[in-house]
Order: C-alpha cells, then sequence, then structure tokens
C-alpha cells in the first residue's frame, strides 16, 4: 500500500512538470534527426546507421533526463523525511527511479518506432529493437540515477553527470545496438538480448544501495 | 644489440620504440618529482597559517 | 603485527613511516628499472617477426598491468573506508587514482606508438586498446568527482561509491568490449608477451614490471602522504611535525 502510495506521488509530481519531462524525449528526436543532416540521407547508409543513432541517441537522452531525479526533493527537504521514513531508502528509491522510466523512458521507446521508420530501419526487425529498448533504457535509468545520487548537493553536477555515467554504460549500448543491428540484417539476436536481460537484473538489484548510498553522503555534507 | 648503430635505430623502428620510451620517461619523472614539491609547498604553506595565528 | 597494523592506520605514525620508507623505494624502482631497461633495450634479441619494435613491450606491458591493478587497490580502499570508516582508506584511494590514470595513460600512447608499425595505423578499435581507453574515462571521472565537493570527506565517499560501481562494472565492460571485437573484427593481431619468447626477452620484462611496481609503491606513498597532510591540516600532530622541521 505504502509503495503504492509512493509511485502515485512521483506519477502525480510528473504530471505537474510535465514541460520538463518532455525536453529528453524532444531531445531525442532531435538528435536522430541530425544524422541524416550531417552525413547523407541515402537510405542504404542511413539503414545500417540507424540501430546505432537509435542507441547513441536513447543513451544520451536518459541521461539527460536523469539530472534533475533527485534535485527538487534535495532542494526542498523532501529526501531528508525519506531517509527518515519506516520504508528502506533503497525501496524508495527503486520505485522513483522506476516510475522516472514509465515517464520519460517509456515514450522514448514509443517514439524509437517512427524515428526507425524515419532512417529505414527494417520493419521486420523492429520487434527486437524496441526489446532491446525496453530491456536497455531502464539500466540507462538505474546508472543515471547513480550519477544523479552522487551529484545531487552539486551545483555543476549536471556537467559531471555524464563523465561519471557515460563509462558505465558502454555494455549496454554494445549489447543493445548489436541486437538491434543484427536483427536488421537478419541474424539470430538472442544472445545480446540475453546479456541486456542479465544487465537488467543485475543493476535493478545492486544500484539501489548505490543510489541510496550516494544519497546518504550527499545529505551528511 | 650488436652496436650502438643498431641501438640508435633500433632496426628502423627507431620513431616508435624511442618516443615511448620517451614519454614513459616524462609521465614517470612528473609523478616522481610532483608529489615531494606538494608535500613541501603544502608544510610551508601550514607553517605559515601557524605563524600568522601566533602573532595574532 | 596486528598491533603493527593497527598503528599504522594512525595518520602521525604512517606519516614517519612513509618518509622513511618512500626514498628507499624509489632509489630502488629506479635501480631495477635501468637493469631491466639493459636486459630489455640491449640484450635481448630481436623479436623474429617484429624486429627491434617488439621492445615497447617492455614499457606497455608494466604500464598496462599497473593501470589495472592501481584500479584494485582503489577500489579495495574505497570499500575499506567506507565500510569502516577509515580516514587512511579514503586518502589511499585519492592517492593511487592519479598514477593509476597515468599509467593508463601511457599504456594508450605506448600501445598506439606500437600498433602504427604493426597495423599499419596508431589507432585500431581493438579489444584491448579500447578497453584501456573506458578505464581511463573510469579514473577522470573519480578524479573528477573526488575534486568536485568543498568538503573533502564528502568527495572522499562520493567517490568511493563511484570507485566500487566501477568495480563492479570492469568486468562485464571488459567481457562486452571482447565481445564487440570479435563480431566486427575477427581476429585482431595477436601482440604481446607469447609463450615461446625465450627467457632472454621475458626476463627483462619480469624485471620491468617489478620496477615499475615498484615506482607504484614508492610514490604512492608520496602522494599519500601528501593527501594525509591536506586532510589532518589543523591537527595536533601535524602542527607539531611542522614546528620541528
Amino acid at each position: 500500500m505504502r509503495y503504492r502510495a509512493i509511485i502515485g506521488r512521483d506519477l502525480r509530481l510528473a504530471y505537474r512538470r510535465r514541460g520538463e519531462l518532455a525536453t529528453p524525449v524532444i531531445f531525442f528526436v532531435i538528435v536522430t534527426a541530425l544524422f541524416p543532416l550531417a552525413l547523407n540521407p541515402d537510405p542504404a547508409l542511413l539503414r545500417t546507421l540507424a540501430p546505432g543513432v537509435i542507441w547513441v541517441a536513447a543513451l544520451l537522452a536518459v541521461l539527460i533526463g536523469q539530472d534533475r531525479l533527485f534535485k527538487t526533493d534535495y532542494e526542498d527537504g523532501s529526501l531528508e523525511l525519506m531517509l527518515l521514513s519506516p520504508i528502506s531508502l533503497e525501496w524508495i528509491v527503486l520505485l522513483r527511479v522506476f516510475t522516472h522510466w514509465l515517464v520519460t523512458g517509456l515514450p522514448l521507446v514509443i517514439l524509437s518506432l517512427l524515428l526507425a521508420m524515419m532512417l529505414d530501419y527494417p520493419m521486420h526487425a523492429i520487434g527486437i529493437l524496441v526489446m532491446s529498448l525496453l530491456l536497455g533504457t531502464p539500466i540507462l535509468s538505474f546508472l543515471g540515477a547513480i550519477g544523479a545520487s552522487l551529484t545531487v548537493g552539486l551545483r555543476r553536477g549536471f556537467m559531471l553527470l555524464p563523465i561519471l555515467v557515460l563509462p558505465l554504460t558502454i555494455p549496454v549500448l554494445i549489447f543493445g545496438a548489436a541486437a538491434a543491428g543484427r536483427a536488421a540484417l537478419g541474424d539470430h539476436s538472442a544472445a545480446p538480448l540475453y546479456f541486456l536481460g542479465a544487465m537488467l537484473m543485475l543493476t535493478v538489484t545492486l544500484s539501489p544501495f548505490a543510489i541510496a548510498g550516494g544519497l546518504r553522503v550527499s545529505l551528511e555534507s | 644489440m650488436k652496436s650502438w648503430h643498431e641501438f640508435i635505430t633500433m632496426g628502423g623502428y627507431a620513431a616508435y620504440v624511442w618516443p615511448s620510451y620517451g614519454i614513459v620517461l616524462v609521465v614517470m619523472l612528473a609523478n616522481a618529482i610532483l608529489p615531494g614539491r606538494r608535500q613541501r609547498r603544502l608544510l610551508r604553506e601550514i607553517r605559515r597559517k601557524q605563524r600568522e595565528e601566533q602573532t595574532e | 603485527m596486528f598491533v603493527w597494523f593497527h598503528k599504522l592506520a594512525s595518520p602521525p605514525f604512517f606519516y614517519r613511516f612513509a618518509q622513511k620508507l618512500a626514498p628507499w623505494l624509489g632509489w630502488l624502482s629506479l635501480l631495477v628499472i635501468l637493469a631491466g631497461l639493459y636486459g630489455g633495450l640491449w640484450l635481448a634479441p630481436p623479436d623474429y617477426q617484429q624486429g627491434d619494435g617488439f621492445r615497447i613491450i617492455y614499457v606497455h606491458v608494466p604500464s598496462a598491468m599497473l593501470s589495472m591493478f592501481a584500479y584494485m587497490v582503489m577500489a579495495t580502499a574505497a570499500a575499506i573506508g567506507l565500510i569502516w570508516r577509515m580516514k587512511l582508506a579514503h586518502a589511499v584511494s585519492a592517492a593511487v587514482a592519479p598514477l593509476g590514470a597515468s599509467f593508463t595513460f601511457l599504456a594508450l600512447i605506448t600501445g598506439s606508438l606500437w600498433g602504427k608499425p604493426m597495423w599499419g595505423t596508431y589507432w585500431v578499435w581493438d579489444a584491448r586498446l579500447t578497453s584501456e581507453l573506458i578505464l581511463l574515462f573510469l579514473y577522470l571521472g573519480y578524479i573528477a568527482l573526488n575534486h568536485a565537493f568543498e568538503d573533502r570527506r564528502t568527495g572522499d565517499r562520493a567517490s568511493a561509491i563511484l570507485a566500487l560501481v566501477g568495480v563492479v562494472n570492469i568486468p562485464i565492460i571488459h567481457y562486452s568490449v571482447q565481445w564487440w571485437n570479435t563480431l566486427h573484427q575477427g581476429q585482431t593481431i595477436f601482440f604481446g608477451p607469447k609463450s615461446e619468447m625465450p627467457p632472454s626477452m621475458y626476463i627483462p620484462l619480469f624485471i620491468m614490471i617489478l620496477g615499475f611496481m615498484l615506482f607504484f609503491a614508492a610514490f604512492s606513498l608520496k602522494r599519500l602522504q601528501v593527501e594525509v597532510l591536506q586532510r589532518e591540516n589543523k591537527s595536533a600532530w601535524v602542527r607539531e611535525l611542522v614546528e620541528t622541521t
């Protein structure tokens, strides 16, 4: 019951800040649109680049969205109340990141359908692309949340966050883009999807401890 | 190595071998010198602050 | 023995201990490295395939080993610092990180200088070079976070968490990069210590690795002294130290 209350509160707050939450989604679309302009609108070229382009854009968009994840709660003091609450901070953080993914990550996954079409990504493989993003973007959300928890007390944290988190996201990028790329060529893409699934399990179980730890450190100062 | 000439030219690979060793030397020297200098500067700074406190 | 370890963890005792030990280690590492250089650059025969170009191995492999070893030291110290709230352990992480980063940089530079005659280009997206590059990014992130806070203790603990997240990730990164590499490039030219290397080639390599390790030990101690001084600059023993010297 309490857990549902936490998710409900976060969703209501998200609805109130919907303009801010739309930023990563818009960013995702614009960045993807830059590639044909910078390279060459040749459909054959775009088709080979599409998995990589969509994945890099999604990765950057998710990280941009994570920067303000704990900022308002840190500034108005509700984060300190969360520390005192009977529910452990790890659980609160897990739910918080998950709801944040629902309102920012999920729209990205849905929009990727449109972008895939614009980049001439083959339709028969689109299920695998969506699957890879569904498994991969939550991992990115959790990794971004680790960075957000460590930099929440810093004024220029938004500049530091990508430096901290981007190296950690490389395996997700490799397996995600590989799954989508192999599917486009008609190859088997089960192996990278399994890796993504395993990594998702690992991040969901371990990263809440790192995020909660980061928040505790940030609050003590 | 059979001769000094062979050593200097590194059998034609001098353009790759010597720069490698050169940059290793530079970075290691920097790592060897800088901490000691910082330590001395820090000690001097602490001493100066202490004197200032005592004279006040 | 245990009492001695306990004493070593106290900053004033450690500081004096390091002051005595570091110069010895430093000079010893110089001797060992000079011996290794003599063996590697003069005594060792040229490689039957790579000629004298292979001699870069004597700086490349020790740098690459230290780059990984230093990260392990940094992460272990970070864990100790977080679990037992030991101040000296956090100072160890902060002291080791710049050294680790500089050896990662050296491994990359020497690797690419070696790659030019062997591959024809300075940079190939080879699995090991790519992993080393990501390791450099991890070090830079750690150092940036460690210095981002006004309060040293917050910076120490925040970056310790990052170091632990990094150490969990390193095997995954390493494995994924290898997987990616075999997918896109097939076989890369293998370079590095071969099993059929004659003793006159691999003994200098071991000597160089030992020399680099000693260098690392000596100058981590020196850096650690600086970190301890910065953290304890208001304490009584530092005042005493400053007055007596």
